[in-house]
């Protein structure tokens, strides 16, 4: 059994322009001690399908399953969540001082929250603090502990908070974006950290972020979402080199490479749907590059295709199309012969080069 | 004087200086903290910069927060007053002009903002907007100011047709084009892009670092462009300037900075930055910088790397060392480190200081 | 429209981007406001209440022409009963008379038109002073900030009515020293209000774009932030009529403002408090009068507020047309 188990989840807020489609069927799978990559821009829909998960989303209409150790939190009601959150669901956010009262000493903070959920007396919970806030990184604990969340730099906050959702050993940590506000060199800090204490206590990590560095570097397993759908399930190494998804696709030539300077980056034209008026069919029909006439009318299922172990993605593009970045002469013959033609896809020469894992 | 920037082909850019800074410093005074009537305090965000931007090249300015990257910028486009140094452009020293004999350069240097919602009035529509630097100046009115408003529209990408719209009616990337069309309506020589991407989605940001380049080649154009994205810099920049505190400590050809850093700031930013690919993360090659940056009000003695840095030596406590080419450069860079990494050299020390 | 190339979709893309809204023309900040208010049922009342005032009170001599009765003059013999008290509403004097036998209606409408001209005029110069104050007290920080905001602080604490009775009694009374001296103890609400929205604004990057286009002072206070700072003005001026009516009454009644015999709604309650046991109408309408006034200003200011909140602006999703 995993240890999350989210199956066709879906969210919409309403909105004075209507239904907002927020999550519109997602599904996906943690298991003990490993790292799940969700990645997306914004406004697909990747921090709203966890925060549903755990109760965050207030006056959203949820649907679907979560199951978390057989358990189905979108059931269980407020109070069984929030004997979930925290203890055994740790959450790290991207604003950390959105998170921490101002008003509370740091301290005092993470002594309460372990006390809500453990008969443990206020000199032992500020030694586990202490302890906590030394743990990760914190210099000189001892004093810090005293301090109110101002006092702290952005770092230090991002590290209190972490000390905070690790502090009663939860079985997975959810960090929505836990690093964007920060800089390069303080973000590697926080992901080395992420990943010690990841090892040292086996925590299940999901890892919400846009960026591509920071899924390379950690994850796991990665699902790309767009448009509140997942588009592609992978392990990294398959999504880094043999993408399905011509999103993903997409978003990978979007980076700057290594050498590439001086040449256009493949960018992906326009821009996100509004997730109150969906385009029919393929979602990313309108900015795709390999858009065929059912992708006008037909939603794509997600399907398996030949990358790796456990690849699916969601496009009609033949299984065997996966890799195609790594050859663009290909890409474009592909693309102009089918430009030429019509929506009948062989399979095609870019499949063929394309060496499964 | 009128230079017709547009009619120069990209390859006949040579590497004269534009814009030359030289000790550049900018302090802010700070609120004397309580009633003791003290030493008033100063943060020190840039201190003492000197570089040159040469014509038709991209500068990257890369740095942490509060490193003074986008205090500099401001400098250079004079919409801070310095508090000492000098900042040139051609030959003319712009930084102690008066608001009106600045003019005629604020027209040939604009400025690209970060944030695509805080730099477009909300209560003005994009044609007004974009004409605000004809508007400021007293140039082409009426009809004729529409039509170029709506050429550099149509030049940004943009349709011409949403000239009456309002700011709140585009996306991310589309305001970032229109603050782009904005910038070039006096047809400058430089543009400054503070983080014109950092705000956007990945996808988007490579639309707008394509429509730069392209300006670029179209308008014969010098960009300074800073960046805390080292990925995009690099993909961007001919040359970089690496801050630390106010400071330049490493500036270089960017695929010399990027390959042979020398200074180990430097080298652990390039470090630190992740990389969007799973086959080339590699832990142990990562230098994890501990503590973080110093207050800018109190810098660090000496150099003020120093108390990050894993080579640091005595002297580097007490000496501060000046940016300049050293020995074990061959080519147009400079460093500001009394121990400056070798080709591949690792970042502990291996060298004992000389006694 | 079946199969695009990559390269030719991306450079084609750039200008069919906005896909979502097909509008040229966008609406802007001030008409979505108006159409909010529209949509407004307490806005749309309050508003008909108001226009129903001033309609009545630009009618006002119409209607005394129509019922014969001047709004000075007195019925001894059919206003008044035998022993000198005022007559009660009746089909003659609809609203009844006062103490001297005059028409109550007749001088409640002719109350209005004082009340509104005094009220709006008041209000409009404070608005005009506040914002140019506030604006150039905000925008100019350092010595000219710190002499304009000690001024606006000043005149927030004089003790108004002691200083308009000793400013009275240096001018005497009339409408427009009435008029001048409303508006000089309102507009430092206004000019405070202003210079903090200035302060901020002022910050934001497109001020800074503006400067570094070449943008002069008054071009970046004017044409840059004053629209900015022009709403929440708007919110404030339309709870200052209210304000101004009040106030015009309040000095009326303590007999320092319009005086007698000319009809205000302050004269009018400040003769009348002697009648109140005999002659509730005589009271009552002008209160009234006062009363639904300033309500429905009151009333249109908060939907004015609530027109102009950002809250309602902030999910952009183009689904309108």
């Amino acid at each position: 059994m995993s240890l999350l188990e989210v199956e066709d989840l879906q969210v919409s807020f309403s909105t004075p322009d209507g239904i907002l489609r927020a999550v519109r069927g997602m599904s996906f799978s943690v298991e003990q001690g490993e790292t799940l990559g969700i990645v997306g821009e914004s406004g697909s829909g990747k921090s709203v399908s966890t925060q549903s998960i755990v109760g965050l989303t207030e006056g959203a209409r949820v649907s679907g399953q979560a199951r978390f150790e057989g358990r189905d939190l979108l059931t269980m009601g407020d109070r069984g969540l929030r004997r979930i959150r925290g203890a055994e669901i740790g959450m790290i956010f991207q604003d950390p001082l959105s998170s921490l009262h101002p008003h509370y000493r740091v301290g005092w903070q993470i002594v309460e929250m372990i006390r809500a959920h453990e008969p443990v007396s206020k000199k032992q919970a500020r030694l586990r603090a202490i302890e906590l806030l030394g743990l990760v990184g914190i210099p000189a604990p001892e004093s810090r502990v005293h301090d109110y969340p101002h006092q702290f730099s952005g770092g230090m906050r991002q590290r209190a908070m972490i000390a905070m959702a690790l502090a009663l050993n939860p079985k997975l940590l959810i960090a929505d974006e836990p690093t964007t506000a920060l800089d390069v060199t303080v973000q590697a800090q926080i992901i080395t950290l992420i990943k010690r204490l990841q090892q040292e206590f086996g925590t299940a990590v999901i890892m919400i972020t846009h960026d591509l560095g920071v899924i390379a570097d950690i994850a796991d397993r990665v699902v790309v979402m767009y448009a509140g759908k997942p588009m592609e399930y992978a392990d990294k190494r398959t999504l880094y080199h043999q993408p399905h998804h011509p999103y993903t696709e997409g978003l990978i030539g979007s980076l700057p490479q290594t050498g590439g300077r001086g040449r256009p980056l493949k960018s992906i034209p326009g821009m996100p749907p509004s997730m109150v008026q969906v385009p029919r069919g393929c979602a990313f029909h309108p900015r795709c590059g390999y858009v065929m006439d059912r992708c006008l009318d037909a939603e794509p299922p997600i399907r398996e295709v030949h990358g790796g172990i456990d690849h699916r993605s969601a496009c009609w593009l033949p299984p065997e199309a996966v890799g195609r970045r790594t050859d663009d002469s290909a890409l474009a013959a592909q693309s102009a012969r089918r430009h030429g033609g019509d929506a009948v896809i062989e399979p095609a020469s870019a499949a063929q080069e394309s060496t499964p894992a | 004087m009128t230079r017709q920037v547009a009619g120069e082909p990209a390859s006949q850019v040579v590497a004269e200086p534009l814009l030359q800074l030289t000790d550049v410093v900018k302090h802010f005074p700070l609120r004397s903290s309580g009633m003791l009537a003290g030493k008033r305090e100063y943060l020190r965000a840039v201190d003492g910069v000197s570089l040159e931007v040469r014509r038709g090249e991209t500068l990257g300015l890369v740095g942490e927060t509060g490193c003074g990257k986008s205090t500099l910028a401001r400098c250079i486009t004079r919409l801070y007053e310095l508090t000492s140094g000098t900042v040139s452009f051609g030959s003319a020293d712009i930084s102690r002009l008066s608001a009106r004999r600045l003019r005629p350069y604020r027209r040939k240097m604009q400025m690209v903002f970060q944030d695509p919602y805080g730099s477009l009035n909300p209560r003005r529509r994009v044609g007004s907007i974009i004409a605000d630097p004809f508007a400021a100046n007293g140039l082409a009115k009426g009809a004729e100011r529409k039509r170029k408003v709506q050429e550099l529209m149509e030049l940004v990408g943009l349709n011409p047709e949403h000239y009456n719209r309002f700011p709140a009616e585009f996306s991310g990337g589309q305001r970032q084009r229109i603050g782009l069309a904005r910038a070039l309506a006096l047809r400058p020589e430089v543009v400054v892009c503070d983080e014109p991407v950092s705000a956007l989605d990945v996808s988007i940001q490579a639309q707008i670092i394509n429509l730069l380049a392209e300006l670029q080649d179209k308008l014969g154009l010098t960009y300074i462009f800073i960046a805390h994205d080292l990925s995009v810099v690099r993909h961007a920049s001919d040359r970089i300037a690496v801050m630390y505190l106010g400071r330049i400590v490493e500036i270089a050809d960017t695929e010399d900075l990027f390959t042979r850093p020398r200074h180990p700031y430097t080298k652990a930013l390039l470090s630190a930055a992740p990389t969007p690919d799973p086959d080339l993360v590699n832990d142990a090659e990562r230098i994890v910088l501990t503590g973080e940056v110093p207050s800018p009000v109190r810098p660090p003695s000496g150099c003020r790397f120093h108390p990050r840095c894993p080579r640091a030596q005595s002297r580097c406590h007490v000496e501060d060392p000046v940016l300049e080419s050293k020995n074990i450069d061959e080519g147009d860079r400079a460093v500001a480190c009394h121990f400056p990494l070798a080709d591949g050299e690792s970042m502990m020390p291996e060298l004992k200081e000389p006694s | 429209m079946t199969l695009t190339p990559p390269a030719t979709a991306e450079a084609a893309a750039a200008r069919v981007e906005p896909a979502a809204v097909d509008t040229i023309e966008g609406r802007s900040p001030w008409q979505l406001a108006f159409v909010r208010l529209r949509h407004d049922r307490v806005a749309v009342g309050s508003s008909a209440v108001i226009c129903l005032i001033v309609l009545l009170a630009v009618l006002a001599p119409v209607v005394a022409h129509l019922l014969g009765h001047g709004p000075n003059q007195q019925f001894r013999t059919t206003g008044l009963s035998a022993e000198g008290i005022p007559v009660g509403p009746g089909s003659t004097f609809l609203f009844g008379t006062d103490d001297l036998g005059r028409d109550v209606l007749v001088r409640v409408l002719y109350g209005a038109r004082i009340s509104l001209l005094v009220g709006v005029v008041a209000s409009g110069l404070a608005v005009v002073l506040g914002v140019i104050i506030g604006l150039a007290a905000g925008y100019f920080s350092g010595a000219v900030d710190t002499v304009l905001s000690r001024f606006m602080d000043v005149v927030l604490s004089l003790p108004y009515l002691i200083f308009a009775i000793a400013l009275v009694s240096l001018l005497g009374p009339s409408l427009m020293v009435s008029v001048a001296v409303i508006a000089f103890f309102s507009w430092a609400s206004v000019g405070r209000i202003v210079r903090g929205q200035v302060l901020s604004i002022k910050e934001k990057e497109f001020v800074e774009a503006a400067r570094s286009v070449g943008a002069g002072h008054l071009r970046i206070m004017f044409v840059d932030i004053l629209p900015n700072v022009l709403a929440p003005t708007i919110v404030y001026a339309t709870m200052l009529i209210p304000l101004s009516i009040v106030f015009e009454s309040t000095l009326s009644f303590l007999g320092i403002g319009v005086l007698p015999p000319t009809a205000t709604w302050g004269n009018m309650l400040s003769e009348s408090i002697a009648y109140y046991r005999v002659a509730w109408w005589f009271v009552a309408f002008p209160g009234l009068a006062l009363l639904i006034t300033t309500m429905a200003f009151n009333l249109l200011g908060d939907c004015v507020r609530d027109a102009f909140d950002p809250r309602g602006n902030r999910l952009f999703v183009a689904v309108e047309d």
